[in-house]
């Protein structure tokens, strides 16, 4: 299954919604939403000095790293990692073999709690990624590449 | 894969920098990220060994401005150049919309660089890329060392589909940020292709 490659308002907005309930229903510090080539897709929580792009792409190449290993031991993915630290842990699930939800807490949650939210949570956004997918499959979508001329590409690299 | 999300305003393309270990894959993103607008980029990370060998890779967020309202962001990475971390090679191509490949201009890696060409091959189509199509840019580097192949000749050993290619001494910026904005472009170009 492939990533998203486009990404449209009302679905965004959907997508944000349903993580910041995840965060405020799992007592988490931060959950964030990556798709499998390691872009951010949506954030929620304290998210203030914390390096979303990096984290980003650590998790989708710890993601990757754990498929390779999966497909050595003929198994299809690994989707739940569990990563406990002294004072922060974070559980990375696979949605939909699509994109990837992590959640970062600490001891004002548990890990009972995150996966049981995640659960529930990763139905939903599935069911929004499909349809997101469709949506940018539909004939004659209009993207901003569509205006894009090849001056504006030149003018992006005169300096 | 580029990644467009139009609600937040922004264009997201991959560019890896591949090639055979120690030809300098490392040091371009080093001297762009020590060259770069601390606005336009994020911190550079690198995942090495102990003796600072790319072990998996090296990632820098870079923005490249804005094009019709819309930010341009590219995902720089590199692979690792050894031979033996070709799984991990693999997994970087992923979702890749350009490619780099930094040759070392050294006579005595010649063949490496020959071989590194026949590894992206492969396993640009184990992802399901072809590197007759894909945005590719071919970067000689180290051409300040002595014992070094002339341009020709790495050119026609390397350089079969005659993409742009650029001479480069990478530990002092020669030639670096001339990669950069080609493989760029033609990003662009090829996203504009391809979704129009």
């Amino acid at each position: 299954m492939s990533a998203p490659q486009l990404m449209f308002e009302e679905e965004f907005e959907e997508i944000q919604r349903v993580c910041d309930r995840l965060h405020n229903e799992s007592n988490s510090k931060v959950v964030f939403i990556v798709d499998k080539n390691g872009q951010p897709i949506a954030a929620s929580g304290e998210l203030e000095d914390l390096d979303i792009t990096s984290l980003a792409t650590l998790t989708a190449g710890n993601i990757a790293a754990t498929g390779g290993m999966a497909s050595l031991l003929a198994e299809k993915e690994f989707s739940t990692q569990f990563h406990e630290g002294e004072s922060s842990n974070i559980h990375i699930q696979i949605v939909g073999q699509r994109v990837i939800l992590v959640v970062i807490f600490d001891q004002r949650s548990s890990l009972g709690l995150v996966r049981l939210r995640v659960r529930k949570t990763s139905e939903e956004l599935s069911a929004i990624f499909d349809r997101l997918i469709a949506k940018a499959a539909t004939p004659g979508i209009s993207t901003p590449l569509d205006e894009i001329t090849d001056e504006d590409i030149e003018n992006l690299f005169n300096d | 894969m580029s990644f467009i999300n139009i609600a937040s305003r922004e264009i997201n393309c991959k560019i890896v920098y591949y090639g055979p270990g120690l030809c300098g894959k490392t040091t371009n993103l080093q001297y762009i990220y020590g060259h770069t607008n601390p606005d336009a980029k994020g911190k550079m990370i690198s995942l090495a060994t102990e003796t600072d060998r790319t072990l998996f890779f090296d990632f820098l967020p870079l923005s490249l401005g804005e094009i019709r309202g819309f930010k341009t962001r590219f995902h720089l990475y590199t692979v690792p150049g050894q031979v033996f971390y070709n799984a991990s090679r693999k997994l970087i191509l992923k979702g890749v919309d350009g490619v780099v490949f930094v040759a070392d201009s050294q006579i005595d890696r010649l063949e490496a660089n020959i071989e590194s060409v026949e590894n992206l091959k492969e396993n640009l189509n184990d992802q399901g890329y072809d590197l007759e199509r894909i945005p590719y840019i071919v970067q000689y580097n180290k051409r300040d060392l002595t014992h070094i192949a002339t341009v020709q000749e790495l050119r026609e050993l390397l350089n079969h589909r005659s993409v742009p290619d650029f001479e480069a001494v990478a530990t002092m910026g020669i030639g670096v940020f001339e990669t950069l904005k080609a493989i760029a472009k033609l990003v662009f170009l090829e996203l504009k292709r391809t979704h129009s």
